[in-house]
């Protein structure tokens, strides 16, 4: 039996101790919002905190996670209040197919836990190992900027989108 | 050939909107009543089949397309809504159930089309005698960058139009007023006259009963109040939180999960397997052979999935055993010579006298080009979860075309297609690959031979390994040109012609015109990818008529601009593109500038590229894009779109290659298999030309003209023509000397 802290709760998963943590969140722990993308940490789509650090769920043990603080995306707003980055992913309509956005969301909001305003090269580093079939680097960008400028901490309301921000 | 006709109809899968037209005899009668069990709830009243209201006056557009990112279903329920007079916060989308009701056929044929014309767009592009009548009957596909220009604009908006009449009709006879006097605004019917208003809801039940018009009268552009605006993403929200459900997701009681091990050959088949190993390890129930495949399920994937590693397998040989990319392309190169000299070759277009014009040219151009096989590399890899039981099956997975896996699986289990039932989640990308039935298919088989549900999940080597591949193709060009530098004639040839039929063709105003094509099959399987045939012409043609403005001492722009004259929307959406990019304006030595034109599903693209090139590696700075689709019902979907299609086709255009060696794919991963990646990604301009004409399509048309737009700017930073792709191929350094740039 391992013990998890799986975003503020504990939770004991018996499993072998080598399964990559990715499977146990997903099956033993039912959080799908984590994806699968490619197994071999080229892809991010199973980007997950350890510690508030990014890691690749896929390739790591799960034993590695053992009672240390996991944070997945079901776990980084507060209550039903959205976090900063999620809510500029909406102000920036980020997502297309959605498949690769927890991954992302969670190397943005460690890249702003660390660098509260990071320019384009810091964003470059840090979201580089997040792929994005649907090509949605632009908005990823213009998405950490917008909750870089962002007062800090998770607010009530969902934003609703204003569409004059751009095309017209 | 019962497997090659399979692999026809999936190749044409995405354009299978312009299908579903031939010879189609239409059950007639209205759709309500076999349908409302199947998409209304209790306390809700069927409008009819493609509107829901609610009793809280929530409006759901029942959409017959699935969503992978494109927004379709966001930009339908728009198209709906506004047709409506419905709030755009009481709209929600729901996903037609995968029945013959909302079969493609049956927008172009059905109730809500019975009245008018058969839109030109759905005129068959497809080879009919490829297609079995049953299988057009069962397609609900979305592909083909159809969903607006077809379903939107033929459904979404008649439906929209013909449910806001049957409600005013019921509140009309309700109020006693005339039906004129009456008017639709945020979900409310108004009676300006009394000052009266009331929700749409409440006249919901009698509106039921009226017969919705099938001709009503649809709103002029000026009218539109949601059409043409950038409202907000109905997907988006979950799709931040993790919430989101898509394929992989589904949890099923009881379900057992599986990987598989398809033969790395196409074609070849299990020989022999030695399972002992495996069935040895912790949690796995049974090993499976299918055929050309094994699996191995157990209580959790990963357990699977190492199992599977454990399993030896040995395949039947092929006779492509020792194919590889090299040996097809020579191939090619075999047949478009032999078709020339036997005669019998492909005529795809004939305008003039194409080779006499050539054989009166003061100049030749001539050139050839090549790309290779790619794959489609979905973030969400292959996978259904499948609970075969009592003669029934049960497939949830994510769909490109729901009722065409529901027929399949039928078919692989022997079942009567009502004993299966599909429950589409979103896609992890589609790019066309999931029209392809393959790994729904596998899982109910798997399901079937454990006797319990089963989630089957391909690994990423498997998705990369077993795709259905954008072709690989061969093209080569002949070009005419006068002492004056004029463009006489233009003479192409390629292998092997798909959808849609008119990717080959230029817009250009050139008098003599020959293509042709030449017949070479392959064993690699092919399937629709990301803009189809207009991929890889786009790429031909645009490069060469690039190098045809080189050869004629001619700015590449202006070439293609003054052979326009006859195509104002094109030359418009050329001539934008240009002055945005501040096309002229010199660039350092080591930078480059590249344009390209294409139209492909009713919309025109213009792009121009900027790269630098240094260290012999490209970087692509700038991407400036024009787009002309008719009339852009999100503007800001339609510019995600575009930068979609452009990431997607410069993935492809700097890196992809699936390389065939020894008959299987060598490729394995996203190590071996590039994605562009944050790091790379240029900054991108979209501008939006609505020019009334037709309503065209967004999900493909930005990808063709990227890869010709970069590779023009190769040549235009360093004098080296970019022929074949990728252009990771080519070792690039750029010229130290001026660069001629254009003035």
């Amino acid at each position: 039996m391992i013990t998890l802290n799986v975003n503020g709760t504990s939770r004991d998963v018996d499993v072998d101790p080598t399964t990559p943590l990715l499977w146990v969140i997903r099956e033993n722990l039912a959080l799908t919002g984590t994806k699968f993308g490619c197994g071999i940490a080229q892809c991010g789509a199973c980007t997950v905190h350890l510690n508030g650090r990014p890691i690749r769920a896929c390739v790591t043990p799960v034993a590695a996670a053992a009672g240390q603080q996991l944070t997945t995306i079901e776990g980084i707003g507060d209550g039903d209040a959205l976090h900063p980055v999620q809510q500029a992913w909406i102000a920036e309509q980020v997502p297309q197919c959605g498949y690769c956005q927890s991954g992302q969301i969670m190397s943005a909001v460690a890249l702003l836990r660390d660098n509260p305003a990071p320019d384009d090269a810091a964003i470059d580093s840090a979201l580089k190992g997040n792929i994005c079939r649907c090509g949605t680097y632009p908005r990823v960008r213009r998405a950490i900027h917008r909750a870089a400028d962002a007062p800090t901490g998770a607010t009530a309301t969902v934003q609703t989108w204003d569409p004059e921000v751009r095309h017209g | 050939m019962g497997k090659w006709t399979r692999r026809a109809f999936i190749a044409t899968g995405s354009v299978a909107g312009g299908a579903l037209l031939v010879g189609i005899v239409i059950r007639p009668g209205d759709r309500r009543g076999e349908l409302a069990p199947l998409v209304a709830g209790d306390g809700e009243h069927l409008v009819h089949a493609w509107v829901k209201l609610a009793a809280d006056n929530s409006v759901t557009a029942i959409v017959p397309h699935s969503e992978m990112g494109q927004g379709a279903q966001s930009a339908l329920a728009q198209m709906l809504a506004d047709e409506l007079d419905a709030r755009w916060e009481d709209v929600r989308v729901l996903e037609a159930p995968a029945a013959d009701g909302y079969a493609n056929y049956a927008l172009a044929k059905g109730f809500l089309a019975g009245g008018l014309d058969i839109p030109r767009v759905l005129v068959p592009t497809v080879d009919g005698a490829m297609m079995k009548i049953s299988d057009l009957m069962h397609l609900q596909i979305t592909g083909g960058s159809l969903s607006v220009r077809t379903t939107g604009v033929y459904g979404m908006r008649v439906a929209g139009a013909a449910a806001r009449q049957v409600l005013l009709a019921a509140a009309a006879a309700r109020w006693e007023v005339p039906e004129s006097e009456l008017s639709g605004k945020d979900g409310q019917v108004i009676h300006p006259g009394s000052g009266r208003s009331a929700p749409y809801a409440e006249f919901a039940e009698a509106a039921g009963r009226l017969q919705p018009s099938a001709t009503p009268t649809l709103k002029t552009p000026d009218q539109f109040t949601l059409m043409g605006r950038s409202v907000p993403r109905l997907d988006i929200p979950q799709k931040v939180t993790g919430a989101a459900n898509f394929g992989i997701d589904a949890q099923v009681p009881g379900m057992l999960h599986a990987a598989i091990r398809r033969a790395p050959v196409f074609g070849a088949r299990v020989q022999r397997v030695d399972e002992t190993a495996a069935l040895a390890m912790s949690g796995v129930h049974r090993v499976v052979t299918l055929d050309d495949a094994v699996a191995v399920v157990a209580d959790g994937y990963w357990q699977a999935q190492q199992a599977l590693d454990k399993v030896q397998v040995s395949w039947t040989a092929t006779e492509v055993d020792g194919i590889d990319s090299d040996g097809l392309f020579a191939q090619f190169e075999r047949d478009m010579d032999t078709a020339v000299a036997n005669g019998d070759e492909h005529t795809d277009l004939a305008v003039g006298d194409a080779r006499g014009a050539l054989a009166r040219s003061d100049r030749v151009v001539e050139a050839s080009y090549r790309v290779p096989y790619l794959a489609h590399a979905c973030m969400e890899p292959m996978n259904a979860t499948a609970r075969v039981a009592d003669g029934a099956c049960e497939l949830w997975t994510s769909t490109q075309n729901p009722l065409g896996f529901r027929y399949a699986v039928a078919e692989a289990l022997e079942f009567d297609a009502d004993r299966v039932t599909v429950h589409n989640a979103y896609m992890g990308g589609g790019f066309g690959r999931r029209s392809d039935p393959d790994y729904a298919i596998q899982a109910a088989r798997l399901s079937a031979a454990v006797n319990a549900p089963v989630k089957l999940i391909w690994s990423r080597e498997e998705d990369i390994r077993q795709d259905h591949y954008r072709p690989a193709v061969l093209s080569r060009f002949k070009a005419g040109l006068d002492a004056e530098g004029r463009l006489l004639a233009w003479e192409n040839q390629f292998v092997d012609k798909h959808e849609p039929a008119e990717a080959p063709h230029v817009p250009y105003d050139i008098d003599n015109q020959l293509v042709h094509y030449a017949d070479s099959p392959t064993h690699v399987p092919f399937g629709p990818w990301r803009s189809v045939d207009h991929s890889q012409h786009g790429f031909f043609t645009e490069s060469f008529i690039d190098e045809v403005a080189h050869a004629a001492g001619r700015d590449p722009f202006e070439f293609r601009r003054d052979l326009l004259d006859a195509a104002p929307r094109h030359r418009a959406v050329l001539e934008l593109a240009a002055e945005k990019a501040d096309w002229g304006r010199a660039l350092a030595p080591g930078r480059g500038r590249g344009i390209a034109l294409q139209s492909s599903f009713g919309s025109v693209v213009a792009q121009v590229v900027e790269v630098t090139v240094a260290g012999g590696k490209v970087r692509v700075d700038r991407v400036v894009c024009v787009a002309d689709p008719g009339f852009a019902v999100s503007p800001d979907g339609l510019t995600a779109q575009m930068e979609s299609g452009i990431i997607y086709g410069l993935t492809a255009a700097l890196y992809g290659e699936i390389y065939i060696d020894n008959g299987a794919v060598a490729q394995s991963n996203f190590h071996d298999y590039r994605m562009l990646r944050m790091d790379e990604a240029p900054v991108i301009e979209t501008h939006i030309i609505n020019s009334g004409a037709a309503w065209g399509g967004a999900g493909e048309p930005g990808t063709p003209g990227i890869a010709p737009a970069l590779a023009n700017a190769v040549f235009d930073a360093t004098g080296t023509r970019i022929r074949e792709l990728p252009v990771g191929r080519y070792d690039l350094d750029f010229r130290i000397e001026e660069t001629d740039e254009v003035g």
